[in-house]
C-alpha cells in the first residue's frame, strides 16, 4: 500500500500544484532558514570544532598565589590560569588515559632554503607534540605529521603551513627537502592545507585571532629549548633561582582528547591526585580547582563565545515554527479541499486508518521534497554568508564545515520530520476522520 | 440479506432536531431488487447511508446478511464496506485525477487483492459495462452515461453480495438512464441484489419491489414482479409515489 499511497501523492500534487509549491516552498523557506541560522551558529559561536564538542578538553590547574597581586590583571580568578607550568604540562601529559594528547608553546624562529630565491625570514613556530596535528584536525596537503618518537627523540623534522610553503617552494610538494631552521637543518614530513581557526581556540594565551604558525617543529625540538620562546608567559610572583621548567610560570597549554564520560572521570580524577600530590609538597596554595574545559566553554570563559549567535537559532527555529503553522493551514486546506475524494474511498471500503496514512504520506514527501530544495537554498544563502566573513575566505575549516556536511544533512532531514509531522499529522487525521456521508452528496 | 428493525436516526444541531428516520423496518432478501422511493427529504438517502454503513443509527437494529453492524468498529464496517457493498451514486463519484482503471481499482485496493487478480477483475467488470477500451480515459473524457458504468463497473468489480444506488440516474438523459437500468437488471439477474433509490415512478416499477417513505417511515410496500410489456403508470390506491 505504501507504493500505492506514493502514487497518489504524486497525483495529488499535480492536481493541485498551486498549493502544492507553496506548502512546499514554506517547508523549504523553513528548512533553509534554519540550516543557514544553524551553520552560522557554529561559525559566529566561535566554535571552530564543534564536532569534537564532546571529546575535546582543555586541561588547567589553578596555582595562582593566595592573594594576587594586582599587576597581574587576571579578570577572572575563579576560572584559573589558562596554561599550566611546564613541570605540571609534562607530568600530566604522561598520563595514558587520554586518547589524544597535546603539549605545545609558541616560539620564534628563522627559516632558511627552498627553491624560492629568498633571503632567511623570521617565521612563527609551535613546538608541539605529534598529537596536535590530529587532535586538532589539521588538514594535510603533502605528507603528515611526525611520530611519537621524533617527539621523544628530538628529531630533525618540520612541519611547514601552507603559506610558508608557498613562499618557500611556491606552493610545490617539498616533502623530504630540508631546510634550516633555527640554523639547524630540518627534513620536511609535511604540509598543511589551508587552515586558519577563528577564533585560535588552542592557545588563547597567545592571541585568539592571531593566524596560525608557519612552521611546526616536535616537542622533543626543545630540548634544550629554543632560545625564541614567544609564548605568553605569567608568572606568580618572584622567583630566586628562575628555572624555566620548574617554576611557577604558566606558558605551556595542554589538550586532551578523551573518548567518553568515564575516560573524562579517570583524567580528572588523575589530575585531581597530582595536586594532593603537589600541594603536599608545598605547592597550589589556592583551593583545588582543576579543570577540564570544553571548547565552547573554554571560548565562554576567555570571553569569545557570542551571545548573540544562540539568539540568531532561537529565531530562525521560531521562523520555522511560524513555516510550520503555514504548512499545516495550506495541508488543511488542501487536504479539506478534496475531503469529497475522502469520503468516495471511505464509501468504497477505506477505513480512517488508511486516509490518514494516504494523506500523511503526502505531507512526509512534501516535507522531504521541501527539506531537499531548503538544502538547496541554504548552501546557495551560505555561500553568500560565507563572502562577508572576508578574513575566513578560503581559509578556515569552520567553513568548510558550514558547507554542506552530515550535520546541516541530518538537521534538515530533522526539520523535515518535523515538518511533515508537524504540519502534516493534523490535516492527515482530519482527512481521516471526515464524515464521509456528508461530502457524497455534495461531490 | 438485509434487515433493518425499528431503524431512528435522528440529525442534532443546536437549534434543531430532525428524525431523518423513525421506527424504520425494511428487509430485502438475496437477489431482490428494491426501489425505495419517496419525496424529497423523506429519508431515502439517509436509508441509503445507514444500510451502506456510512452512518451510524439511534436505535433499532440492523442485521447486514445474518451479521448485527449495530455496533461494528470502523474498522469493521470500512471492511464489510468494501466486500459486501457497492456504490451507485447519483453524480458517479469518480475521482478525478484517476483514470478509468484506477477509479475501478480502488475498492480493490483496499481489500489488498494481488496486482494481478485486480486487473482480471477490473478487465472483467469493464467488459460487462462495455468500456473496456476506456481504461487509460480520464473522467472528464467520458460522458455522463459511460461515467456512470465505470461507477457501476468500480461497485461490482469486488464481486459484492449487494449494491445500493442512489439516484444512479438522476444526471442521465433518458436514453442513457434507460441503459443503466437495463445494466442494472443485467447485473440482477447475474444474482446481486439491489437496492435502488428513485424518485422516479417509471424506474421504480422495473424493480421487483418498491418501498415508498414519507417522513422517516415506510409508508407503502408494493411488489411489482417482474416488469413486463403490459404494465403502465398509473395510480394504485392513491398511494402512489409522488415525484420528489
Amino acid at each position: 500500500m505504501m507504493r500505492y499511497y506514493l502514487r497518489l501523492a504524486v497525483r495529488s500534487f499535480t492536481a493541485t500544484p498551486g498549493l502544492t509549491a507553496l506548502t512546499i516552498s514554506a517547508i523549504a523557506l523553513g528548512v533553509a532558514v534554519s540550516v543557514v541560522t544553524f551553520s552560522i551558529h557554529h561559525l559566529l559561536s566561535g566554535d571552530p570544532i564543534w564536532w569534537k564538542a564532546d571529546r575535546l578538553y582543555a586541561v588547567t590547574m589553578d596555582n595562582y598565589p593566595i592573594n594576587l597581586p594586582p599587576e597581574m590583571h587576571v579578570p577572572n580568578v575563579s576560572l584559573g590560569p589558562n596554561q599550566l607550568t611546564y613541570m605540571d604540562a609534562t607530568r600530566l601529559y604522561a598520563s595514558k588515559i587520554p586518547e589524544r594528547k597535546v603539549i605545545m608553546y609558541r616560539a620564534e624562529g628563522v627559516v632558511s632554503g627552498g627553491t624560492a630565491d629568498r633571503f632567511p625570514e623570521r617565521v612563527t613556530t609551535r613546538v608541539t607534540t605529534a598529537d596536535f596535528f590530529p587532535i586538532f584536525d589539521v588538514p594535510f596537503r603533502y605528507g603528515g605529521p611526525w611520530t611519537a618518537d621524533a617527539d621523544r627523540n628530538g628529531e630533525s623534522v618540520i612541519v611547514l603551513s601552507y603559506e610558508q610553503n608557498a613562499r618557500l617552494f611556491g606552493g610545490t610538494n617539498s616533502v623530504g627537502r630540508v631546510i634550516r631552521w633555527n640554523d639547524r637543518p630540518r627534513t620536511i614530513v609535511g604540509v598543511l592545507d589551508r587552515w586558519a581557526p577563528l577564533p585560535r581556540y588552542y592557545d588563547m594565551a597567545n592571541g585568539s585571532v592571531t593566524p596560525p604558525e608557519d612552521t611546526y617543529v616536535p616537542w622533543g625540538a626543545g630540548f634544550g629549548l629554543p632560545t625564541s620562546i614567544s609564548a605568553t608567559m605569567q608568572c606568580m610572583g618572584p622567583e630566586a633561582h628562575f628555572n624555566i621548567r620548574t617554576s611557577e610560570c604558566i606558558w605551556v597549554p595542554m589538550w586532551v582528547e578523551l573518548r567518553d564520560a568515564a575516560s573524562r572521570a579517570r583524567m580528572q580524577a588523575l589530575i585531581d591526585n597530582y595536586w594532593h600530590d603537589q600541594r603536599a609538597a608545598g605547592r597550589f596554595p589556592r583551593p583545588m580547582n582543576n579543570r577540564l574545559t570544553s571548547v565552547d566553554r573554554w571560548l565562554d570563559q576567555n570571553g569569545v563565545l557570542s551571545s548573540e549567535s544562540n539568539l540568531l537559532v532561537s529565531v530562525g527555529l521560531a521562523f520555522f515554527g511560524v513555516c510550520l503553522l503555514n504548512v499545516a493551514g495550506l495541508l488543511l486546506s488542501k487536504f479539506l479541499s478534496r475531503a469529497a475524494i475522502a469520503g468516495i474511498r471511505r464509501a468504497l471500503g477505506a477505513s480512517r486508518r488508511e486516509i490518514f496514512l494516504q494523506h500523511l504520506i503526502e505531507a512526509v514527501v512534501l516535507a522531504v521534497l521541501g527539506a531537499l530544495i531548503g538544502l538547496v537554498v541554504a548552501q546557495y544563502c551560505l555561500h553568500g554568508a560565507y563572502a562577508w566573513f572576508e578574513n575566513l575566505r578560503s581559509e578556515s575549516p569552520s567553513a568548510a564545515h558550514v558547507q554542506f556536511d552530515t550535520a546541516s544533512l541530518l538537521w534538515s532531514l530533522g526539520l523535515a520530520a518535523l515538518a511533515a509531522l508537524g504540519g502534516g499529522l493534523y490535516p492527515a487525521w482530519r482527512a481521516g476522520r471526515l464524515p464521509p456521508a456528508m461530502y457524497l452528496k455534495s461531490q | 440479506m438485509l434487515k433493518m428493525q425499528n431503524v431512528s436516526k435522528i440529525y442534532r444541531t443546536d437549534l434543531i432536531e430532525t428524525h431523518a428516520l423513525r421506527d424504520f423496518s425494511v428487509e430485502v432478501s438475496a437477489g431482490e431488487f428494491v426501489a425505495v422511493s419517496g419525496p424529497s427529504g423523506s429519508g431515502k438517502t439517509t436509508f441509503l447511508n445507514i444500510a451502506g454503513l456510512l452512518e451510524e443509527f439511534e436505535a433499532g437494529t440492523y442485521h447486514l446478511e445474518g451479521q448485527d453492524v449495530s455496533r461494528l468498529s470502523d474498522n469493521a464496517r470500512s471492511r464489510m464496506r468494501n466486500e459486501k457493498i457497492g456504490f451507485i451514486f447519483q453524480s458517479f463519484n469518480l475521482i478525478p485525477d484517476l483514470d478509468v482503471f484506477d477509479n475501478v481499482d480502488v475498492p480493490l485496493r483496499y481489500r489488498r487483492l494481488k496486482a494481478t487478480d485486480r486487473r482480471e477483475r477490473i478487465t472483467s467488470a469493464l467488459e460487462l459495462v462495455g468500456l473496456a477500451s476506456r481504461m487509460k480515459h480520464m473522467p472528464s473524457q467520458l460522458s455522463g452515461g459511460q461515467q456512470q458504468r465505470v461507477a457501476i463497473a468500480r461497485a461490482i468489480a469486488g464481486d459484492p453480495a449487494f449494491l445500493l444506488a442512489d439516484e444512479p440516474t438522476g444526471n442521465l438523459d433518458s436514453l442513457m438512464a434507460r441503459q443503466v437500468m437495463d445494466l442494472l437488471e443485467q447485473i440482477n439477474e447475474m444474482g446481486t441484489t439491489i437496492v435502488l433509490v428513485t424518485h422516479d415512478p417509471e424506474l421504480a416499477r422495473r424493480a421487483h419491489r418498491n418501498v415508498h417513505i414519507v417522513d422517516g417511515q415506510v409508508s407503502d410496500l408494493k411488489a411489482y414482479g417482474p416488469r413486463s410489456p403490459a404494465d403502465d403508470v398509473g395510480t394504485e390506491g392513491g398511494r402512489e409515489a409522488q415525484p420528489a
